[in-house]
């Protein structure tokens, strides 16, 4: 690991300043990603700047049922809140799908939202990965690929986004403030993880130097009526292979609203905006849940090893989907 | 290309700093590389080598130590963070000649074999039982607002991230359970 300088800001203005100063310096939040990618030498800041004592560690009501949650809550701490688990049930249960008990007490909200993909070749810095060394090649665009994109992804780079708390908080339209050296600013959460494109190694839109403060999901009358289903080669502990997260608002059997998203599929959390309006409106049946799921999925790319990652997300849209029909107050 | 820093070599007087850490009651102070992990404090500069690094990457749980009341992975805590916390690990769970509930349920259900992984299971059970008595939902929870009832598959789920190459598990589930019982 290279030796590194370590400082705690006092406040949100000097660590912003502290970055915007230093190229080579990182935000350090519960360490669970980053520690670990300084060991494994992917990742080598000059300067760590600890944000986890800046007095952003509340989950706060908004008026009409919203949620502001600080940067720096523990996911342990958001899992169990009761507000959370009681209005918004949809991120205890995503956030509950990962990891283990001692990685959600370390692990933050914003460090979540920024955790690097998993993809094997990324972790490795003795293969080749446009990721980690723009210019060098995708190892794995031709090595084994099971785990990694169907959608979304560019030559350059197939990456998977890994966390399940943001496939929830996308479906939830989840806003994230952010502070720059400019001053304070929001952004959609859809619009803060990027597709690879040209530039793999950009990962969100966020410039260097720019901090997280917190999140905030805007009113949702529906969002009790939920689910999050993730399937994983073990029954615990385990990244995704695929998820979905899903809220659904019935009037009769008709679709009034829905909110989809998909997990472990592409560079980023993935809105599935198309299933969404293919469902609204109509009558819910399976049948349309599929029909949905194949709208949106009709622009996946399957690699050679994930090909089974497209019925599956189709899956787990109709079983999502259709139990929450089932299950719809009436 | 690896840097003199990387070498083992001393680290700069920026690189390194001193901190206050108050391990099983007491304190120390200590200086240290900035890159020193909460493992390596605790094993390479207190010789508490009760907690053990197996993987070294917070998959295996066998460094698990509780830290502020919660269970943690000390792989993965830079110790430079952690100024006046305090620690407890497996050697602060009880003295030799009085082992804890815990302890003597893993003594009593056989709940190891080679006993590597069983500090880290100790440490993560006792913060897993706490997590309980707070009514913290897990993945297999069904009703996420009622109280929690530990059945087999809720402590199979919290010890997840703990493994146990002897596959010791349905003794260690049994020894927790005991404990939970009993509380």
């Amino acid at each position: 690991m290279r030796a590194f300088r370590y400082h705690r800001p006092a406040d949100v203005t000097e660590a912003v300043a502290l970055l915007d100063a230093e190229p080579e310096a990182a935000y350090l939040g519960g360490g669970t990603n980053l520690v670990d990618l300084m060991k494994l030498g992917v990742q080598r800041p000059d300067l760590l700047v600890d944000v986890t004592g800046l007095p952003l560690d509340t989950v706060e009501a908004l008026p009409h049922g919203g949620l502001r949650i600080g940067a720096t809550v523990r996911n342990s701490d958001l899992a169990a809140d009761p507000m959370v688990r009681r209005d918004h049930p949809l991120l205890s249960r995503a956030l509950l799908a990962g990891a283990s008990g001692q990685l959600r007490n370390m692990a933050t909200t914003a460090g979540n939202l920024l955790q690097r993909t998993r993809c094997v070749y990324f972790q490795d810095t003795g293969k080749a990965c446009n990721k980690r060394e723009p210019g060098t090649g995708c190892a794995a665009r031709h090595g084994q690929n099971r785990d990694l994109a169907i959608l979304g992804w560019s030559e350059l780079c197939v990456a998977t986004h890994p966390s399940d708390l943001a496939v929830a908080l996308v479906a939830l339209d989840a806003v994230v403030e952010v502070h720059d050296p400019g001053g304070a600013r929001e952004i959609p959460l859809v619009d803060l993880h990027r597709t690879p494109g040209e530039h793999p190694e950009r990962e969100t839109s966020l410039p260097h130097g720019a901090l997280i403060t917190g999140v905030r999901i805007p009113p949702l009358p529906f969002a009790r009526h939920c689910t999050y289903l993730k399937v994983r080669d073990r029954a615990s502990f385990a990244f995704a292979v695929g998820s979905v997260a899903a809220a659904l608002d019935l009037a009769e059997d008709t679709v009034r609203d829905v909110r989809l998203a998909y997990g472990a599929v592409a560079h980023r959390p993935w809105r599935a905006y198309r299933a969404e309006e293919a469902l609204r409106g109509r009558p819910f049946t399976a049948e349309l849940a599929a029909q949905a799921a194949d709208a949106e999925l009709a622009a996946a790319r399957p690699l050679p090893h994930n090909g089974f990652k497209v019925p599956l997300i189709r899956n787990l849209t109709v079983r999502a989907l259709t139990a929450l029909a089932g299950a719809a107050p009436r | 290309m690896r840097s003199g820093r990387e070498s083992g070599k001393p680290a700069d007087d920026d690189r390194s700093s001193r901190i206050t850490l108050t391990v099983n009651g007491v304190d120390h102070d200590l200086t240290l590389d900035n890159r020193t992990t909460l493992l390596d404090a605790l094993r390479e500069r207190l010789t508490l080598i009760g907690s053990k690094k197996g993987c070294d990457h917070g998959q295996c749980g066998s460094c698990t130590v509780r830290l502020d009341g919660r269970r943690v992975k000390s792989c993965l805590i830079l110790a430079v963070t952690l100024d006046g916390r305090t620690v407890v690990t497996v050697e602060g769970l009880a003295g030799p000649a009085d082992l804890s509930p815990l302890q003597a349920a893993f003594v009593a259900h056989d709940a190891f074999q080679c006993g590597y992984c069983t500090p880290g299971q100790l440490c993560s059970a006792r913060g897993m039982l706490d997590e309980v008595a707070r009514d913290w939902p897990s993945a297999v929870t069904e009703d996420l607002t009622a109280p929690v009832e530990l059945t087999d598959a809720e402590v199979r789920e919290r010890m997840s991230g703990n493994l146990c190459r002897c596959a010791a598990y349905p003794h260690i589930v049994a020894a927790i359970r005991d404990v939970a019982a009993a509380r």
